[in-house]
């Protein structure tokens, strides 16, 4: 345990949060310009995955287990809100039998 | 915490007594079970806070104050919303339950003491509330409304977590007073994540309270969700996210408040000018009444940008001017769509004549939203405007006087199609007892709030 904590400590932080940037911000750019309802979901899966990445590293860093813990309730909310994500989803698809953001244009002023 | 966990007991209950089609205890359990958090929430009140649960929560005055908010306006909310949800035949008591669930996460992010449990119970309050607007499976409106929410939320949860990521980088703890402490402490030598932390949460929860540039799924949303779930979303959901944002300025973040000020006060300009205007560009009475949510947010964030204790009393006043405004507006909303058939403006013409206590009660309902004095609307306008001159925002005033002007223009529309146009048939509104009992009640207490609104502001 102590060996795998040092190597997380040997890698610099920087590195780490740049990492996680580019990670998030990929996410980011996929909810903006992906068109396709699931990969829109990933793309949120991956923001959220960068956001625990960097928790676990800095949680390594300061020594300090919380940054952990907070990554298992992202997980387990994460998971829950996937959950309903796919179950809007199937409901969508049943009416329009399309997964496609742009064939949701109804509402518009 | 005696209220979360009634709630959640209440919440499992309902589902049970669904289980057992005991339809018609499903509202009468579900007030007695409300008026029991009510009851838990008073307790906390003369009480020293003191942070609970390793610091997990903190039920200090605004967090009890804001939470018996939220209980009174769900328990309104869900007895204006009994015909709706028993008009959709299946599975009614999850809605009834969704609706409690939602609360929790809404009185979990009164009172958060620790980022842990303002990220668990936003959580929990959207979630709910995704399902509740996509709840007529059927109709692509709600599919719509229920499909983008979900996006944006999810996509703003991400924001809202690289944000607390960030912060807890440069501080090591996710706790309210150990970052107010480091703040405090190295006011000239923060951490640059620090900052980058701020903006990420800031934009996380103007996501969330609807505030432009992030308001582009308010409309839609509230637009394409039935109305009364529209009604929770833009009063309990809102009241609560804004006493979250509030909360973490106010504890952690006022010594910084050169670096957010700019930011905000951006923000504010651009929701207050974005939401009037579209407003009045709009022909369905709903669509009107969400941008005019969106321009709501703009004068509530004020309270952040002037934060304090004149403030905290201002936004409570605001918000629930705000809610029991809104209450009228949608739930009359809602009963003109069920008997006309339509959410134009049009379909309110002649009202006044046809049902002259109704017509009355959402005029009073409109001027409120327009802050017209002797209305609650008023006084919450005047506290806020109050509230940023105190800090000298001169020109912020000025523009927001304006935009309140623009917002009598388009509030009053639908009073002068009641009253000065005239209807094609002599179609009379059914409004059933509970509904009017609901409307008397906002009624009255729009009214005791313009004249006397020292009954709320000495609270706190």
């Amino acid at each position: 345990m102590d060996s795998m904590l040092g190597q997380i400590q040997g890698i610099p932080l920087n590195h780490y949060l740049i990492f996680c940037a580019i990670i998030f911000s990929i996410g980011v750019v996929g909810v903006l310009v992906r068109r396709n309802v699931i990969v829109l979901m990933m793309s949120v899966e991956l923001m959220l995955n960068s956001v625990n990445l960097l928790l676990v590293a800095f949680s390594a860093h300061h020594g300090d287990p919380s940054g952990q813990v907070f990554v298992f309730f992202i997980m387990a909310l994460a998971a829950a809100e996937v959950a309903v994500g796919l179950a809007i989803i199937v409901m969508v698809y049943r009416n329009t039998k399309s997964i496609d953001i742009d064939a949701l244009s109804k509402l518009r002023w | 915490m005696g209220a979360i966990i009634t709630l959640s007991l209440l919440a499992i209950l309902i589902l049970y007594l669904g289980l057992y089609k005991a339809e018609k205890a499903l509202l009468p359990v579900t007030l007695i079970g409300l008026a029991l958090a009510l009851i838990f929430e008073l307790r906390l009140w003369g009480e020293n806070p003191e942070p609970l649960f390793h610091g997990m929560v903190l039920f200090d005055r605004f967090s009890v104050v804001f939470s018996i908010a939220c209980i009174v306006l769900s328990g309104l909310i869900v007895s204006l919303s009994k015909e709706f949800f028993h008009s959709l035949k299946a599975h009614v008591a999850e809605y009834y339950a969704l609706v409690i669930f939602s609360l929790i996460g809404a009185i979990a992010i009164t009172s958060y003491h620790n980022f842990a449990m303002l990220f668990v119970g936003i959580e929990i309050m959207s979630v709910a509330v995704y399902i509740l607007s996509g709840i007529r499976k059927v109709d692509t409106y709600s599919n719509e409304a229920a499909l983008k929410y979900f996006i944006m939320g999810a996509f703003s949860t991400g924001f809202l977590l690289f944000g607390i990521a960030l912060m807890y980088g440069a501080t090591g703890s996710f706790d309210l007073s150990i970052l107010r402490d480091y703040v405090t402490d190295n006011t000239s030598s923060i951490s640059p994540l620090f900052y980058a932390g701020i903006s990420l949460l800031l934009i996380g929860l103007c996501f969330k309270v609807g505030a432009a540039p992030f308001h582009f799924w308010t409309p839609d949303v509230y637009d394409g969700a039935p109305t009364m779930i529209t009604t929770y979303m833009s009063t309990v959901v809102k009241v609560a996210s804004f006493a979250a944002f509030f909360r973490l300025f106010d504890f952690v973040l006022t010594p910084l408040d050169a670096y957010w000020t700019p930011v905000l006060l951006t923000i504010v300009v651009i929701t207050l000018f974005v939401g009037n205007i579209t407003a009045v560009m709009q022909n369905s009475f709903k669509r009107m009444l969400a941008y005019s949510s969106v321009s709501h947010a703009g004068y509530m964030l004020f309270a952040i940008l002037a934060i304090g204790p004149l403030a905290s009393n201002g936004l409570l006043v605001y918000s629930i001017a705000y809610s029991l405004a809104s209450i009228i507006g949608f739930g009359a909303l809602y009963i003109v769509k069920r008997d006309v058939g339509s959410e134009l403006f049009e379909s309110f013409n002649g009202l006044g004549r046809k049902n002259p206590l109704f017509a009355g009660l959402l005029t009073v309902a409109m001027l409120s939203l327009a802050g017209i004095p002797f209305t609650a609307g008023f006084i919450g306008k005047f506290m806020m405007f109050s509230a940023a001159m105190s800090q000298y925002h001169i020109l912020l005033l000025i523009l927001a006087a304006f935009n309140a002007v623009i917002g009598v223009f388009y509030y009053l529309r639908v009073v002068v199609h009641m009253y000065f146009k005239n209807a094609e048939d002599e179609f009379v509104l059914q409004i059933s007892p509970m509904h009017m009992t609901i409307f008397v009640i906002a009624f009255i207490g729009t009214l005791v709030l313009g004249v006397y609104p020292d009954v709320l502001t000495s609270l706190m």
